[in-house]
C-alpha cells in the first residue's frame, strides 16, 4: 500500500531516471536499449534480442547500460525493432545475431551500425525516430507511452503522469465536473460508431442502479487491425486509470475488461498491471482515503467476432453465448447483470488520462468540427510502413496512405483503402482526398470503425474482397436473427457464384436486394453492417461486378476460375524458373525454348507470374 | 478399464481448475478457457464435470464450446498450422498459403490427418501484419509466407 | 381500475391507450392489428430474433420489435408499410430457404405458423435458394422425433425446456448459419436428460419436433381379426380432442370420442378415469399406511412419468418418496390382461390394450421393463389425443356430426375423482377425498378442495383430518418439481403429500395435446378452458369419490382383495431405479 505522498515521490524520483527516454539532450551516463514487445516483434524473435543483449552485458561487464521491453513503436514493417536512448537510434529489423554488433559498436565504441539503421521511404537513412517520415504527422495520445516505458513497470508509468489524472479526479473534481470535462473535450467512442463519450457517461450516471459497471471492450475483432491491443501491450495502466476514473464519474466500484484470449501477451500484461495497481492500493478499498472504492476483473473472449457488439459482449462475460441483446433497453440503464454499465473500448479510454490532466480545451483544439482528438490506425495491405498510426482526425487518407504509410510497394498503382472492417466500405482513388472523421466516411459509404486500414493495390478484385469480408461476416454471425443467419449467408453464395464466372446480371440485383434488407432488418450492429463491403463495392466498382457476370472476365486477376495465366513466347528466354515454382509440374518446355503451361493441371495460383524474372507469364 | 482411469484423472484435474474459480455460471467460459489451454481441446469427462459443479445442463456448456470458435471438441494435431486469415494477411495472399498447406496435407481446415501429426486452423489476425502473409506451426511464427516456404516447413515438420 | 400508467400512441392511424409496459404488438391487438410474429411466444420466449414483427417508429433509425419493444407515449407507429412488408418477405424467403419443404406430407400441414404466414404474405416462390443445413433425424426415443431439417430457429423449444421447465436438454449450438437446436453433442433425446415431458412439442411453429407416432401400429392391430383390441382414454383427452375438429377450446367430446372409437373398430372402449379410481385407491391406502407407520414422508405421485423420469435422473437418492402405485393407464392395463381377461375368458395374449393420452411421455412409460407383469405388457400402444385425432380424419370419420355414445360396461363407470386427474391438483383433490373418509371413518360432505386448483406452480394447504394436522402441496412443471425435491433434499420440506406432474398445469396442456399457435395461447388460457370443463364433468358426476365408485369396490371384492394386497403389488405397483442423468 501507497500513500498518495509516496506515489508522488516514486514519481518525482522515477522521471529524473527516465528522463533519457525523453530527452536527447538528457544529462546521464546511462543508455537504455528498447527493443519492442508488442506482438508482430514478438513473433520475430525479439525476447530472443532481449536475452541476447542481457547475455552480453553481463558477460562484457558494461555497466549503465539497460536493456527495457517496451510496447509497439507502431513502424511494424521495420520490426524487430530496437531504440537507444537517449540518443534515439534507430535499428529496424534487427536478429539476435546483429546484438554483439551493436553492443560492440554501438555501445563500447559509440560508433552507429550503419548497415541496421533504419531506412525511409526515399531510402534514407533515419538516424533517428523523430527523423522518419512516418512520424511527422503523427500525433501521439492513445498511444503516449507506447514504446516508451516498460508497460510491466507501474513505477514508469508513473513517472510520466501515471495516475495523476486519478489524483486529481479523486480530490479535486466532482463527478458532474468530470463528465462535463469529457463531454466538452468531444471525445466520441473509439470503438467505430463514435458516439459522445461524455453523453454515455452522463446517461449510466443518472441511471438508477444500486450497482453499476465500467466495462472495457476489448475484444478487438476486425481481423486486420490491432490498435487496442497495442495499447493493452505498451500500456496497461492508462486504461485501469481510464475505468476508475470513469468508475467515480458514474457510481461504479466494479469493472471489467473483455479481452479476446487470443491476445495472450495484453493480457498477462494487462493482469501484471492490476496486481502492480493492487499491491500499490491504487486498486482496492477506500483509495487514497478518498473513500472511493474500485477493483477490476479481466474476462477473456474465447474467439467470437460479434463480442466486440456490446450487449454480446456483456452475455459473454455473463458466461453466455454471446448474442446480442435487442436494444433499447441500452447497457447504460440495463447491462452487465441488468444493472446500468459503461461501456467504452480501449482506445477511448486511452485518451481520458490525458483529457483530465491538459483540460478540454487542449482536447478540443485537436481534430475536426465534429470529431476530435486523435484517431489510431492499424495500417496494412498493400502499403511500405505496414504499422501503427496516430493521426489527428481530419488527416486525410492521402496524407496516411503515401505519406505516413510510404505509398504502395512493387511499382504498384493505389486502388481502394478499406476502413471499418467487416462493417465498413472501401474508399476508392477519387476520395483519396476525404479528411479523416466519422461524418466524411460515413458519407463516402465507409466508417471510422475501430481503426482498421487496409490498403489495396491495383491487384486486387474488389468482388474477392467482399467475398473475403462476407466470408468473415457469416463464419461471425452469432446466428441469431434470420436475416443475417441466413441472409449473409445467401450473400455469399452470390459472390461465390460471381467470382467462379458462374453469376449473372439478377445476381447482382439479388444482392443489392438482399443487402439492403439485412441492413434494416438485423438485430445488431454486425448484421446491420454485414452487407456494407458489397454496398460500397457495388458503389464505386460496379464495372468491375459487371465484367465478372458480363464478360465473364476478373479485370484484377485475381478469380482464379475468371484468369487464365499464359507465357507470351516472345518475351519467355527458357530460363526454367517458373517450372521449378510450379506446385503442380503444369510448366513445360526445354532450356532456352519458349515454356507452355498446362491449363488442365494449372491451378491459377501465380507463383510463376511474380517469379518470371522476364514478366513473361501474366494473368 | 485404462479408458476409465484416463476419465478418471481428466474429472479430477478439471475438478482443481474449477476450484480456482468462484463457483459462479458466469465462470464458465474462464473456465472453458483453462480447459482448453490445459488439453487442446475440451474432453466429455470435464464437461460433465463442470456441468456439475455450476449446476449447468450439458446441452448449455456444449452450446458455449461451440459458439466460440477457440473451444474444440476434439484434440488438435502435434502439429498446430495456423494460416492467418485477418485483412492484411488477405490482401497479402493468405488464401493461397491456406491452399497450399490443405493440399500438402489433404485435410482441410479444422481437421487433422489421420496419424494425429498436423491439424489446419484458419485464424484472425495473429498481430503480426508486419510480416503478413503468416502461419504459424504452434508457437513457432513464420513470416513473409510463400508456397515454397509452406512446403519447406511442412516437409520440415514431417521429418520430426 | 388499474393504478398503473396510462399511455396513448397511434397504430397505423388509431388512437389505442394502453397500460405503460405494454409492448407494441399487444397494443396493436388492442385495435385489432395482427401483427406477424414466428419466435414468440408470450411469457416465455420473447428474444425477437426471427424479425417477422418488425414495424417502423416514426422518428427512429431501423425497425423496431414489436414483439418486445414498449409502446411509448405519443408514439406513431406504423405496422405495414412497403419496408416492412418487403423485410417480412424477405426473413419468409429466407427461412424457406433452409427449411425442408415436404409440407404436403408434413405432421404439421395445416397447423403450422410458418406456412400461415407463407399464405398471408402470398409467397410464391423461394427467390434465395442455396445450401442447406443438414440434420440427421433422431428418431431414437419412444416418445419424440426431432426433425431439424424442418427447425427454422425460433427457438420457442430451447426457452420451454430451460425456462419454464428449467431443464436444458436442448439448447443452441454451433454459430451463424450453423447454429442448430441441439443436445449435447447432438446425441439422441433417450441419452440426455430430456424427461419426454414434450412441452416442446407444443410450442414448435413447425413440424421439426414431434411425437413419435404408432398410428400404423394401432391400425394394424385393429385390422387384425386375432388381436382383440381394447381402448382406454385419459381424462384430459376429451376436453381437448374436439379442437382438431374445429371445436372451441375445452369442449367436452366424451360422447362423440367414444362413439368414434367404437367407429374405428376397438373391440372395447373403456376410461381411464376408473383405473385414476383404482390409483386413488391404492394410493390413498399407500399415504394412510406411511402416514400412520412413519414411513416416508412427503409421499408424492407418481402418475407422471416425465415427472418420474425426471426423479429417477436427478434425485436418485430420494426416489423411496414416490408413491409405488403405477400411474392411471398402466393399472388400468394390467388389470385388462388379468381380470377382465380372466373374466372375459379372452387370452390375454391375444389382448392388444391402446391407450390415448395428453402425454408423449407415457410412450416411454408404457416400454420401461417395469411395465409388465409375467412377460405381459400392460399397455402396448400408447397414442396421444392428436394421433387418435389423426387416425378419426384417416377412417372418414364427420367427427363433429357424431352422436352421444357411453364408455362400455362394465369398466366403464369412473368418478369425479377421476376425471381430474387431467389438470393439476386433480389427483391431490382425489386422493384426498377418499384419505380423509377413510381417515375420519366416515362420509366427509366437503367434497372441493379449492385450495388446490389454478394455475399457480406450487399450491399448498393444511388439512385437519381426524385430530392430525395434513400439509399438502401440488407442483406442476418440472421447475417447480426441482423446487419441492431441493427442499426435500435438504430435510426442510414441512410437507406429508405431494401431487407432482411435469407438465405446467397438468395433463390438460401435455404434450401429447393439440397444439396452439402463439396467437391463440397469447389470447386465451388454454389450460384455463380444458381444466374448467374437466371440473364441470366432475361436479355434474353423481359418484365424486372413487371409494364409492361401484366397479371399484366390485374389483376389490371379487379380484385384488384390498388396496395394497398381495395382488394389488404383482399388478398395480412398481419400482423406480437411479439413472444416469447422461448416457453418454
Amino acid at each position: 500500500m501507497k500513500s498518495l505522498e509516496e506515489i508522488n515521490q516514486i514519481r518525482e524520483q522515477k522521471r529524473k531516471e527516465l528522463d533519457l527516454r525523453v530527452n536527447l539532450k538528457a544529462n546521464t551516463r546511462e543508455k537504455h536499449i528498447l527493443v519492442c514487445r508488442g506482438t508482430g516483434c514478438t513473433s520475430s524473435k525479439s525476447p530472443v534480442i532481449i536475452d541476447t543483449f542481457r547475455k552480453l552485458i553481463e558477460e562484457k561487464h558494461i555497466e549503465n547500460v539497460k536493456v527495457i521491453q517496451t510496447g509497439c513503436f507502431g513502424l511494424c514493417a521495420k520490426g524487430p525493432i530496437v531504440i537507444i536512448r537517449p540518443e534515439d537510434t534507430f535499428y529496424a529489423m534487427v536478429t539476435p545475431d546483429d546484438c554483439e554488433e551493436i553492443i560492440n559498436t554501438h555501445i563500447v565504441e559509440g560508433k552507429l551500425v550503419e548497415r541496421l539503421l533504419c531506412k525511409d521511404i526515399d531510402e534514407s537513412v533515419v538516424h533517428s525516430l523523430d527523423e522518419l517520415s512516418f512520424y511527422k504527422k503523427q500525433k501521439r495520445i492513445a498511444l503516449k507511452n507506447c514504446g516508451v516505458i516498460n508497460p510491466e513497470s507501474i513505477d514508469e508509468y508513473i513517472a510520466f503522469d501515471g495516475y495523476k489524472a486519478l489524483e486529481k479526479v479523486l480530490t479535486s473534481m466532482s463527478q458532474d465536473e468530470v463528465i462535463e470535462e469529457i463531454s466538452k473535450s468531444g471525445l466520441r467512442g473509439r470503438g467505430g460508431a463514435g458516439f459522445p463519450t461524455g453523453k454515455k457517461w452522463s446517461f449510466t450516471k443518472m441511471a438508477e442502479g444500486d450497482q453499476k459497471y465500467v466495462v472495457c471492450n476489448a475484444d478487438e475483432g476486425d481481423p486486420g487491425a490491432f490498435m487496442d491491443r497495442s495499447i493493452l501491450e505498451g500500456d496497461p495502466h492508462c486504461v485501469i486509470e481510464a475505468m476508475m476514473i470513469a468508475g467515480y464519474a458514474i457510481g461504479a466500484d466494479k469493472g471489467y475488461i473483455y479481452v479476446r484470449a487470443e491476445y495472450p501477451i495484453a493480457v498477462h500484461r494487462f493482469q501484471v498491471a492490476i496486481d502492480q495497481a493492487r499491491e500499490y492500493g491504487i486498486l482496492g478499498k477506500n483509495i487514497w482515503n478518498t473513500g472511493f472504492n474500485f477493483d477490476l476483473e479481466i474476462r477473456l473472449g474465447a474467439g467470437a467476432f460479434v463480442c466486440g457488439e456490446e450487449t454480446a459482449l456483456l452475455e459473454s462475460i455473463e458466461g453466455r453465448r454471446g448474442q446480442p441483446r435487442l436494444k433499447p433497453p441500452y447497457p447504460a440503464n440495463a447491462g452487465l447483470w441488468g444493472k446500468p454499465t459503461l461501456i467504452n473500448n480501449v482506445e477511448t479510454y486511452a485518451n481520458i488520462t490525458k483529457i483530465i490532466l491538459n483540460g478540454a480545451d487542449w482536447y478540443n483544439s485537436i481534430g475536426t468540427e465534429t470529431s476530435k482528438g486523435t484517431k489510431v490506425f492499424a495500417l496494412g495491405g498493400n502499403v511500405v510502413n505496414v504499422g501503427l498510426v496516430e493521426v489527428p482526425m481530419g488527416t486525410t487518407l492521402r496524407e496516411i496512405v503515401f505519406d505516413i504509410g510510404g505509398g504502395i510497394p512493387g511499382g504498384k498503382e493505389f486502388k481502394a483503402a478499406q476502413t471499418g472492417g467487416p462493417s465498413g466500405g472501401c474508399i476508392p482513388k477519387e476520395h483519396l482526398d476525404t479528411p479523416i472523421d466519422y461524418e466524411s466516411l460515413s458519407s463516402i459509404g465507409s466508417m471510422m470503425g475501430s481503426g482498421g486500414l487496409i490498403v489495396m493495390d491495383d491487384t486486387k478484385c474488389m468482388v474477392n474482397l467482399a467475398k473475403f469480408y462476407l466470408g468473415f461476416t457469416v463464419d461471425e454471425s452469432c446466428g441469431k436473427c434470420t436475416p443475417c443467419r441466413i441472409g449473409t449467408k445467401r450473400m455469399l453464395e452470390i459472390l461465390t457464384k460471381i467470382c467462379d464466372g458462374e453469376g449473372t446480371e439478377s445476381d447482382i440485383e439479388k444482392l443489392e436486394t438482399l443487402a439492403k434488407n439485412i441492413s434494416k432488418a438485423s438485430v445488431c450492429g454486425l448484421g446491420q453492417t454485414a452487407p456494407n463491403p458489397v454496398l460500397s463495392t457495388l458503389k464505386y466498382f460496379k464495372d468491375e461486378y459487371k465484367a465478372h457476370v458480363v464478360d465473364k472476365k476478373c479485370p484484377a486477376g485475381e478469380c482464379k476460375a475468371l484468369a487464365s495465366i499464359t507465357i507470351n513466347p516472345e518475351l519467355c528466354k527458357g530460363c526454367g524458373i517458373c517450372k521449378r515454382n510450379c506446385p503442380v509440374d503444369a510448366i513445360t518446355g526445354e532450356v532456352k525454348q519458349a515454356h507452355k503451361i498446362n491449363p488442365e493441371i494449372c491451378i491459377k495460383c501465380g507463383s510463376c507470374v511474380e517469379k518470371c524474372p522476364f514478366k513473361a507469364i501474366s494473368k | 478399464m485404462e479408458e476409465k482411469c484416463v476419465d478418471k484423472k481428466v474429472r479430477e484435474e478439471t475438478k482443481e481448475i474449477l476450484e480456482k474459480h468462484p463457483r459462479e455460471k458466469d465462470q464458465l467460459i474462464m473456465v472453458l478457457n483453462d480447459v482448453q489451454e490445459k488439453y487442446g481441446y475440451i474432453p466429455k469427462q470435464s464437461q460433465l464435470v463442470i456441468s456439475e459443479y455450476l449446476s449447468m445442463p450439458m446441452a448449455e456448456i456444449y452450446g458455449v464450446i461451440t459458439f466460440y470458435s477457440r473451444f474444440t471438441l476434439s484434440p488438435k494435431g502435434k502439429y498446430n498450422i495456423a494460416v492467418c486469415l485477418g485483412t492484411a494477411c488477405f490482401v497479402k495472399g493468405s488464401e493461397k498459403i491456406l491452399d497450399r498447406v490443405k493440399q500438402k496435407l489433404g485435410i482441410d481446415v479444422g481437421q487433422t490427418t489421420p496419424d494425429g501429426k498436423f491439424s489446419i486452423d484458419a485464424t484472425r489476425c495473429i498481430g503480426a501484419c508486419g510480416l503478413a502473409p503468416v502461419f504459424t506451426v504452434n508457437d513457432e511464427v513464420y513470416g513473409k509466407a510463400t508456397v515454397q516456404m509452406v512446403d519447406e516447413v511442412i516437409e520440415k515438420y514431417q521429418k520430426m | 381500475m388499474s393504478n398503473k400508467e396510462e399511455i396513448t400512441l397511434t397504430i397505423d392511424g388509431k388512437q389505442v391507450s394502453v397500460e405503460k409496459g405494454t409492448t407494441i404488438l399487444e397494443a396493436a391487438k388492442k385495435v385489432n392489428i395482427d401483427i406477424p410474429t414466428l419466435c414468440f411466444l408470450k411469457e416465455i420466449n420473447e428474444a425477437g430474433d426471427c424479425r417477422m414483427c418488425v414495424v417502423e417508429v416514426e422518428g427512429r433509425r431501423g425497425f423496431a420489435t414489436s414483439c418486445i419493444q414498449k409502446a411509448e407515449e405519443g408514439m406513431v407507429v406504423k405496422t405495414n408499410t412497403p419496408n416492412v412488408i418487403e423485410a417480412r418477405k424477405m426473413v419468409l424467403d429466407l427461412t424457406l430457404s433452409n427449411h425442408e419443404r415436404d409440407c404436403l406430407t408434413c405432421s404439421r400441414n395445416g397447423n403450422c405458423e410458418l406456412q400461415d404466414l407463407c399464405i398471408k404474405y402470398h409467397v410464391q416462390n423461394v427467390e434465395y435458394e442455396g445450401e442447406r443445413t443438414e440434420h440427421e433425424i433422431d428418431d431414437a426415443s419412444p416418445s419424440i422425433v426431432r426433425n431439424f431439417n424442418k427447425c427454422i430457429l425460433c427457438r420457442r423449444c430451447i426457452s420451454t425446456c430451460k425456462k419454464v421447465q428449467e431443464i436444458g436438454a436442448i439448447d443452441c449450438a454451433g454459430r451463424g448459419f450453423e447454429s442448430s437446436v441441439s443436445t449435447t453433442y447432438n446425441d439422441s433425446l433417450k441419452d440426455v436428460d430430456c424427461t419426454f415431458c414434450g412441452q416442446c412439442i407444443l410450442s414448435c411453429p413447425t413440424g421439426a419436433l414431434q411425437e413419435k407416432e404408432s398410428i400404423e401400429d394401432v391400425w394394424k392391430k385393429l385390422r387384425d381379426p386375432e388381436t382383440y383390441v381394447i381402448v382406454q382414454t385419459a381424462p384430459a383427452v376429451r376436453v381437448a380432442l374436439g379442437e382438431e375438429f374445429g371445436m372451441p377450446i375445452g369442449t367436452n367430446v366424451k360422447g362423440k370420442m367414444v362413439t368414434a372409437l367404437k367407429e374405428l373398430g376397438f373391440d372395447k372402449v373403456f376410461d381411464t378415469n376408473t383405473g385414476a379410481d383404482l390409483t386413488i385407491m391404492e394410493e390413498a391406502n399407500e399415504f394412510i399406511e406411511r402416514l400412520q407407520n412413519g414411513g416416508t414422508l412427503p409421499m408424492i405421485t407418481s402418475c407422471s412419468p416425465g415427472w418420474v423420469r425426471f426423479a429417477e435422473k436427478n434425485y436418485g437418492e430420494l426416489l423411496g418418496h414416490l408413491s409405488s402405485c403405477k400411474s392411471p393407464h398402466q393399472m388400468f392395463g394390467a388389470i385388462l390382461k388379468s381380470y377382465f381377461a380372466e373374466k372375459y375368458r379372452i387370452d390375454r395374449n391375444k389382448i392388444c390394450t391402446v391407450s390415448v393420452m395428453p402425454c408423449i411421455a407415457k410412450k416411454y412409460e408404457c416400454s420401461r421393463p417395469e411395465m409388465e407383469v409375467d412377460g405381459v405388457r400392460d399397455v402396448d400402444y400408447v397414442i396421444t389425443t392428436r394421433e387418435l385425432a389423426k387416425m378419426i380424419k384417416q377412417a372418414n370419420i364427420e367427427f363433429t356430426e357424431l352422436e352421444d355414445n357411453d364408455f362400455e360396461d362394465p369398466m366403464g363407470e369412473a368418478s369425479g375423482a377421476g376425471a381430474i386427474f387431467g389438470t393439476t391438483g386433480g389427483v391431490m383433490e382425489a386422493a384426498i377425498r377418499t384419505a380423509v373418509d377413510t381417515l375420519e371413518n366416515k362420509s366427509i360432505d366437503k367434497i372441493e378442495y379449492k385450495e388446490v386448483r389454478g394455475e399457480k406452480g406450487i399450491k399448498e394447504a393444511t388439512l385437519n383430518v381426524a385430530g392430525k394436522e395434513i400439509k399438502i402441496a401440488v407442483a406442476s412443471g418440472l421447475a417447480n418439481a426441482r423446487k419441492i425435491m431441493e427442499q426435500i433434499k435438504e430435510n426442510k420440506s414441512p410437507y406429508h403429500f405431494v401431487e407432482i406432474m411435469a407438465c405446467p398445469g397438468g395433463c390438460v396442456v401435455g404434450g401429447g395435446q393439440p397444439i396452439k399457435s402463439s396467437k391463440t395461447r397469447s389470447a386465451v388460457d388454454v389450460r384455463k378452458l380444458r381444466a374448467d370443463s374437466i371440473y364441470a364433468i366432475d361436479e355434474k358426476s353423481k359418484i365424486r369419490k372413487s371409494h364409492e365408485n361401484p366397479f371399484i369396490k366390485k374389483l376389490y371384492d371379487e379380484y385384488l382383495e384390498k388396496p395394497g394386497s398381495h395382488l394389488s403389488h404383482k399388478y398395480l405397483h412398481t419400482k423406480y431405479n437411479a439413472k444416469a442423468k447422461y448416457d453418454i
